[in-house]
Parts: C-alpha cells; structure tokens; sequence
C-alpha cells in the first residue's frame, strides 16, 4: 500500500484539480455541518490556529498579522529546530493532535507527505506560484501536482573565506575544488596549527549541498518505486574528494557548531567554510572578533568555467492535514502573507534574519549584513548562487539517511576508512530503512 | 588511622572535583559575553554576567520567568503529590496483611527496572487519546506514580513504625485513617523529605516526558525551554550564552531547596545511624 505514496497523492490532486476547476473552494469536502456559503478566505468564526517554528521573533511577525485578520488568528509555539522539529510533528501527527502549522525543513516534507500529515494546498497556495524560482516551488511539490506548504527561506551555498589570512600565506580564493586543495597543502606547509578548512562529520546538510552541487540525485521516483543512489557518481567524487584531503592531513576533521570550532573561527586557525548564505548569522554569533574579516565567494568548481551551487537549509511553512477546511484556508491565506509579502518578507529578513524564499523579496536585499559590511556585493553574490544551485529531490526517510551519514563517516574519521566506504554504508541503510517502512525501491 | 584515612579522601575530593567541575565551568562561562565566551581562556572570568542577565530576561518578553514558574509547579507539585502517594501506599504495603500485597510488590520492584524514558512515547499515545496531550497534566500526572518512592517508603516505615504503637492506636479505638495521619506520617516525615527531594530534582531534570507531551511553549519547563534556545535551527546561530546563564539560574532554586531541607536530611541520616 505503501508502494508510491506521493505518486498516488499527485494523482489524486490531478484529479481534485480538474473536478473544481475555476472554483475556489478548498479541495477537502467540507464536513456536512459547514455552511456551504462560507468562503474560505473569510470563514464566519474566528479561525484560530497555531504555529510551530523556531525562526527568532516570529512572534513579533505574526503579530503583525494578527492585528490585521482579527478573523485569522496565529499563535506561535517555539519550538526546537530542525530534526527534532520534525520527528516531534510526525509523532503529533500520528496522535492525532498535530498544530495546524508546522515550519518544515525541505529534506523532511517528503516524509511529512509519505505520512498523510500534511495537507495539499494545490488549490490555496496557487496564487503565489509566481513568487518563487522553479528550483523552490519544486521543493514544495516534490514533483508533483500537489503543494505540500509554502517556502520560506532558502540556503544556497558559498564559500566564506578570512581575506586577510588569504593575503598572509598568499593564497587566491580558489575557482575550482583542485585550486582548494592545493591551497590547502599550502596553507599547511607554512603554518602546521592552521587548516583552509574542515570536513565535518556531523553535519549531512552540508554534504548534500556539496554533492548538490556536483549533480548528485539521492532519491528519485521512478515508475512506482523509488530509487536511492546517494553513492552515485557525482557524490561519490565529493566523498573521496574530503576524504583524501582528510587522510593527507591537508584539512581538518572537526565537526561544525562545535565549542571546539567556534575557537578555531576565533583564533583564525580555519580560513575557509563553504557554507549557506545564512552564514553571516552563525559568523556573526560565534567569532565576533573576525567581523569585516571575512568575505563570500562563489564555491569552487569540479571543472573550471563551470558555475553550480547547492542548497543546505531552507524550510516551507506547511498545513497539517488534520486541520478543518476552514483552517486550511486560513493557514494557507496567513502563509502565502507571511511569505510573499513585501512587508511580512521585510520582517522575516530583519527579525527572524533568514534568506527569503521569495523571488521579490531577495531582490529588496540591498545592505549586506553587518558581519560583512566590507563586501557591498554580498547579496548580489547570495542572489547568483541562488540562481546557480541545483537542488535535488528529498525521499521520504531523510532522517535515516542523515542519521547513517553521521554514524559512517564518524567511523569513517575514526578508523581512517574510506569515505566512498562510508557513503556505500548510508546508502545501504537508507534503502534498508526505506523497505522496512514498506516502501519499494528499485535497485 | 591517618593512613586509612587518606585513601577514601583522597577518592571523595576526586569525586567532589569531577562533580563540581562542569557547575565551576558553568559559573565562570556565565559571566563571558557572546565574544568572549570561544576566545578567552575557560577559567578566566569575562564581564558579561550582568548584559547575559539582562538579555536572558529580556528573551522573547520574560519567557524564561514563565519557564521557571512552570519548572517549580511541576517539580514542587509533581513532588508533592508523589510523596503523599508513596507514603499512603508504601504504609499499607509495610503495615497491612492483604491478599495480592505480595504481588503488588513485586510489580512495583519490576517498575522500578523500567526506565521513564521507555514509558514517554507510550503514554504520550495514551493521553493524546484522552485528550490531555500538551496540558499541565501530561506532564504531571505520570511522574506521580513513581516506583521507587514507594519502595523506599514501604521500607521506611517498615523499620521507623513499631506494629505495637499502630496496635496500641487500635486499642484506643484510633480509625486507620487516623494512624496514618496521626501516628505513621510524623514518623516517617525524615523519609518523606528523601523522597520528596529525590523527585522534586527528577522532575525538575526531566527533559523527554515534557518534551514529548507538550506543544504549547508557554507550558514548557526549563529543560525544553532552553533546549528550543540551544537548537535553533541549522541556520541560526545557538545562544550559547543564553544558555549557560539560563543553567547557572536554573540551579538557584534547587540549591536553596537543598540547603532548606538539609537538617531534615540529616536527622535521616542520624536515624538510621541510631537504628540496629
């Protein structure tokens, strides 16, 4: 039954779609005591619905609204971001009291969708199709016909790098991933406590923007199946890649986020991170001592004159199934607001400090962040490699996926194995996983 | 003497050390701001405590207070009312001969092998379907129950209250519920702080079972409160900060407890020491 749950939700949207074409009532039939006439932008009741996120000062934000739609009205519950987040709405969800709105990160809102916890907004959310690059809207409808939330914010990948340090030992920012390592050698060569960069076996994001951006495809839907390779030809160059810098000695091995890293950033002992455009923030937080030191550019290349990024970050708002479709409608008006417009995405940048998802609202971006405010042309450069990042599609057991990188490549670091090792162990135990949970994948 | 006596100091003070040197590092972390906090020396103080204070307090407009408040109902409630239950049933497991009172036992021995943890997701389905899912009772209720305290409590009073004394009640025609309130709960108060302070700090830690039952952020106890503040989100910078002087305030309270309840400890303590 499980087979091909997305395919079976993008035809029955298919078929929802054509059966109210032209109309704008909510696709769910609402419930027999529901008064026909009620629009769903205006239903007759307050409508009120709560909001799990862990974007900073979304309170305020929402606030904003709710004085506005006093017929609509959001309260925020702060949650714990990321993983967590997800796996805490999945449990919700399945108990029967999940919040009406959830932030989801774009790696987990396939398996929102394989687990019927979110709702197709294919009808409510159509409006704002426009406001987003293709590569987002993408994210939101895996594929298909439904839409399963709205984007929010985005992470398209650069690299960050110390300038001043660059100019002591005398390295160039590198075009290409060979200039990087051999900047790499010679940065080490000339100071033995200092490394370009690190890999970090802890942070399966970032390995995946990276493989990203060589054009790897973890999952894909073929036919009624899925099809797992995330040790396929372009990652597996990325994963030996790091792995033989690693195993030279070249670069460093510790984790990010790390107190341990936070020093190293301080200290000016790390001078690069190929990181996501909300870099600035992190930056900003853990290593105030090297503000206007620092300054983005384009990641290295696999070829030269090529041009590509990835993602690492980003999240949709999404609507839980659960909720009435007085509710729905609701949600979905309060998050195509809270995403589209100009002065809902003005807050979104300036209180919760995220990259928006918005087409127009990246372009309003014109004063780089304070961290940076020696390089004028950061967002033009953020707005570029968002331009060039190849995203890929998600399946529905990203933790598991994550989970198993960060156990193989941990003892990958551990044992000094091979990193094309370690990716053919996460491959394994993420289709293992996949056909536990009863899905059926191609081999 | 001198001799014998080195070893097992020597061993406590390295015991004390490990103990105390994660709270010396929280201590001193406190009082560093943000840049200061990965770029001085760990044991030098910084000259942020009050700025770090300041900001904690001013989170999200106080929230932190709201936290606390929920942490001390939880943890004072919760104790309270597991105390009061173990001491009524681990009285009349001690005191009263009762078909099955051998079998209730030993399922009471066999709950304390199971760990809480294992219990959360479990009865969080279970007070989901109840509808009582994210309220001050889903967190509550479950820690009320609690094994051990009963355990502890049976074997209390089966040592601190001679059968002759509830005898000697009976005779003067005392209802049982009398002996208990009037003769049995003033002998064993010493016992009843233990368990009061031991659930009371459990509580207080717990971290899976609030996590788990509540969505609502204005219910959640400190441990959730602050873990939303460590884990922001891949793209937002944790407040470490924050964090650690949240942890250096959060011990407050528990340590005024301790010192309060400490000469109820030590009569405990002395009690047993007395008893052959």
């Amino acid at each position: 039954m499980r087979t091909n749950r997305l395919a079976a939700a993008a035809v029955l949207a298919t078929a929802l779609a054509a059966a109210g074409c032209g109309a704008s009532e909510p696709t769910q039939p609402a419930p027999a005591a529901q008064p026909q006439s009620s629009a769903p932008a205006a239903p007759a009741a307050p409508v009120k619905l709560t909001y799990w996120t862990w974007a900073p000062n979304m309170d305020k934000i929402v606030k904003v609204w709710n004085d506005k739609n006093p017929d609509i009205q959001v309260t925020v519950s702060k949650q714990a971001g990321g993983d967590d987040a997800a796996a805490k709405f999945l449990t919700a969800a399945k108990a029967g009291n999940p919040p009406q709105l959830v932030q989801a990160e774009y790696q987990h809102l396939p398996s929102f969708v394989a687990a019927d916890a979110v709702a197709d907004l294919s009808a409510q959310a159509a409006p704002v199709k426009g406001e987003f690059s293709e590569g987002l809207w993408r994210l939101v409808t895996l594929g298909t016909e439904g839409v399963y939330g709205v984007p929010q914010d985005s992470g398209p990948m650069m690299l960050y790098y110390r300038k001043d340090l660059f100019e002591k030992y005398g390295i160039e920012v590198p075009k290409t991933w060979d200039d990087y390592a051999a900047a790499a050698r010679k940065v080490r060569e000339q100071d033995k406590n200092v490394f370009l960069g690190t890999f970090s076996s802890k942070d399966p994001g970032s390995f995946a923007g990276l493989s990203q951006q060589a054009g790897g495809q973890w999952w894909s839907i073929a036919g009624e199946a899925w099809k797992v390779a995330i040790n396929d030809q372009a990652t597996t160059k990325v994963a030996d890649y790091w792995g033989k810098l690693v195993d030279e000695g070249a670069i460093d091995d510790m984790p990010y986020f790390t107190p341990e890293w936070n020093k190293a950033l301080n200290d000016g002992k790390l001078l690069t991170w190929p990181s996501a455009v909300w870099a600035p923030g992190v930056l900003e937080a853990n290593a105030p001592k090297a503000k206007g030191k620092w300054a983005a550019a384009p990641l290295p290349q696999w070829s030269a004159g090529e041009n590509a990024s990835g993602f690492w970050g980003g999240s949709a708002v999404a609507v839980s199934a659960k909720a009435t479709p007085d509710e729905k409608a609701g949600a979905a008006a309060f998050i195509s607001w809270l995403n589209t417009d100009p002065e809902a995405v003005q807050l979104l940048v300036k209180e919760a400090f995220i990259y928006p998802a918005s087409t127009k609202g990246t372009q309003s971006l014109t004063t780089p962040p304070a961290y940076f405010d020696t390089q004028a042309d950061f967002w033009q450069q953020a707005a570029q490699a968002a331009a060039t990042a190849r995203g890929f599609t998600f399946g529905p057991n990203v933790n598991a996926a994550y989970t198993a990188y960060k156990d193989a490549f941990d003892k990958a670091l551990a044992n000094k194995s091979s990193f094309t090792g370690a990716l053919k162990t996460m491959q394994d135990a993420t289709v293992a996983d996949m056909q536990k949970s009863g899905f059926t994948v191609a081999q | 003497m001198k001799r014998i006596g080195l070893v097992p100091t020597t061993i406590l003070v390295l015991g004390a050390l490990y103990c105390l040197f994660p709270v010396s590092w929280v201590v001193v972390a406190a009082t560093k701001t943000p840049g200061e906090l990965f770029s001085t020396a760990t044991f030098s103080f910084g000259s942020g405590l009050f700025s770090n204070l300041a900001d904690l307090f001013a989170y999200r407009d106080g929230v932190f207070w709201l936290w606390m408040v929920n942490t001390l109902l939880y943890a004072g409630g919760g104790a309270l009312l597991s105390t009061l239950v173990s001491a009524a049933a681990g009285f009349a497991l001690a005191k009263y001969r009762f078909p099955g009172r051998n079998a209730i036992f030993n399922v009471l021995i066999g709950g304390i092998l199971v760990p809480g943890v294992v219990l959360a997701m479990p009865q969080y389905l279970l007070f989901s379907k109840i509808g009582l899912a994210d309220t001050y009772w889903s967190v509550l209720l479950p820690q009320i129950l609690h094994p051990y305290s009963i355990y502890l409590a049976r074997v209390y009073s089966q040592a601190a209250i001679p059968d002759s004394l509830l005898e000697a009640g009976r005779l003067d025609g005392a209802s049982e519920w009398l002996l208990l309130r009037r003769v049995a709960l003033p002998m064993m108060v010493p016992g009843l702080v233990t368990i009061f302070l031991f659930q009371f700090v459990a509580i207080w830690n717990n971290f899976l079972l609030p996590f788990i039952m509540l969505g609502d952020d204005g219910k959640f106890p400190l441990t959730v409160g602050l873990y939303t503040m460590l884990a922001a989100g891949a793209n937002q910078p944790s407040l470490y900060n924050l964090i650690i002087t949240g942890t250096l305030v959060a011990l407050v309270p528990l340590i005024a407890l301790f010192l309060t309840m400490q000469r109820y400890w030590r009569t405990d303590l002395s009690s047993g020491a007395v008893k052959s």
